[in-house]
């Protein structure tokens, strides 16, 4: 039986889990306290992710970062590999649609904090990064960890911007959703059952720990 | 208590000017106006008035929180704020020491981190420590140095808060009705202490209430608001 399309999953997650993190809490600090033009429309493109079909969003993906795209052409010069069809590129792919989720729950998580203990940590002497690192990420902390556990969960789970993005190369790019359906493809329902009762015990086990950590998180509010 | 001529707009002479809080502000929020003159010496200034009469909004200004429309605000030989001059100083830099209503205490800190956080990060930790220890003393609640707000008792919590605002070496202390959730009997004897504490500093102080007593308790001068500005000066015997 092959665990590898698992063990990679797990490693895609938590790269991209990784990524999320630290764009999603900076986009959302930036996005909760600064006011600037345009700042709807990022809204709108942040949300994008979320609903969009995967074929869509890889399709853009692919444009963006393909091998005759800039990035992807400066990409591959300085790294001698290509994004597109490797396993960066399926991190990037499961990365494309977990960010929003942190951005979402780490904002809302941050408006929450009275903004008198924001200006008390400013009048000590705290520049706002300062505050942001030392006082509100730490207060919203319950909040971060719970959305970034559902990024894992929505980067563990990822099959069709992968798809598109990174194709299904065994040993490379399969994970294990692409190897649920490779293994449906070809009538192996034993290996379709492992990795189906993996993925299915990650999500749940994930979810609870998330359901506790935002009950914990309200009551203490 | 006797009392003088209402706002006398007119900063003082140069020569009693050193570490006093010279404020002339002029602030718009909605329909209510903020238009406010006075010099606060070093020494405790109350501010008092009806609830949306303007201190907290007066506090506000003078800590940078919110910007005013026109005016000044001079701290001792530093401008914070000045609009002629296109001036406003960061939050951050104008060292100001601020207590506020809610207390604002860091939850996920103990009391002793509460204190140390503004002290300069120049000094090493246990420096740091040990001086916030010092100053959970003077305030008399050492023992709940390693305890976090959610476990304090309100009179424990003022305390820390006012630690927490005084370790920083402060150009001017300002108080938001900080003591309003406390029973007279509890609060009597915090007054006390503070008031010794707050004269002890070679800063001015200004305490926001609404409550007579505690400003009598407190203050050498009180200033009353009513509708954004300043309608008399007093000063307690």
């Amino acid at each position: 039986m092959d665990l590898s399309p698992l063990a990679l999953s797990l490693v895609i997650a938590t790269a991209s889990t990784a990524l999320s993190a630290v764009i999603g809490i900076a986009l959302a600090s930036l996005l909760m306290s600064q006011r600037f033009w345009g700042r709807d429309l990022i809204e709108v493109l942040l949300t994008a992710p979320l609903v969009m079909p995967p074929t869509v969003l890889g399709y853009y993906i692919l444009v963006s970062v393909g091998r005759q795209s800039v990035v992807g052409r400066a990409f591959e010069h300085l790294t001698g590999s290509p994004i597109v069809f490797s396993r960066t590129g399926a991190v990037l792919a499961a990365t494309v649609g977990a960010f929003p989720i942190v951005v979402k729950s780490t904002r809302a998580a941050l408006e929450q904090i009275d903004p008198r203990v924001v200006f008390a940590a400013r009048t000590l002497g705290a520049s706002p990064l300062r505050a942001l690192y030392s006082i509100q990420i730490p207060l919203a902390s319950r909040a971060i960890i719970a959305s970034l556990m559902l990024a894992f969960a929505r980067a563990m789970g990822d099959f069709g911007v992968t798809l598109m993005v990174a194709g299904d190369i065994p040993g490379q790019t399969r994970t294990a959703s692409l190897a649920i359906y490779n293994a449906i493809a070809a009538q192996h329902d034993a290996d379709a059952r492992v990795n189906v009762l993996a993925l299915t015990s990650v999500v749940l086990g994930l979810l609870y720990i998330v359901t506790r950590l935002t009950s914990r998180a309200n009551i203490e509010r | 208590m006797s009392t003088d001529s209402p706002s006398p707009n007119a900063p003082a002479p140069a020569s009693q000017r050193n570490d006093s809080l010279r404020v002339r502000i002029r602030s718009q929020s909605g329909s209510f106006t903020l238009d406010v003159a006075f010099e606060a010496p070093v020494g405790v200034t109350a501010l008092v008035g009806a609830s949306g009469a303007g201190k907290t909004q007066t506090l506000a200004c003078i800590a940078g929180i919110h910007k005013p429309c026109a005016g000044y605000i001079v701290a001792g030989d530093a401008t914070w704020f000045d609009s002629k001059n296109k001036c406003n100083i960061a939050i951050e830099q104008r060292r100001v020491a601020y207590v506020f209503q809610s207390l604002a205490l860091f939850a996920h800190m103990t009391a002793l981190q509460n204190v140390a956080y503004g002290m300069s990060r120049s000094q090493p930790r246990h420096q740091r420590n040990e001086h916030a220890l010092t100053i959970l003393k003077k305030m008399h609640v050492a023992h709940v140095a390693h305890r976090k707000p959610s476990s304090l008792s309100g009179g424990e919590a003022q305390r820390v808060a006012l630690a927490r605002a005084l370790a920083m070496q402060p150009r001017a202390i300002l108080l938001d009705e900080p003591f309003s959730a406390l029973d007279w009997s509890l609060k009597r004897d915090l007054l006390e202490h503070v008031r010794e504490i707050l004269h002890a500093q070679r800063a001015p102080a200004i305490v926001v209430t609404h409550d007579p007593r505690e400003a009598e308790t407190l203050a050498e001068r009180i200033l009353r608001i009513d509708q954004g500005r300043i309608v008399a000066t007093e000063t307690v015997a």
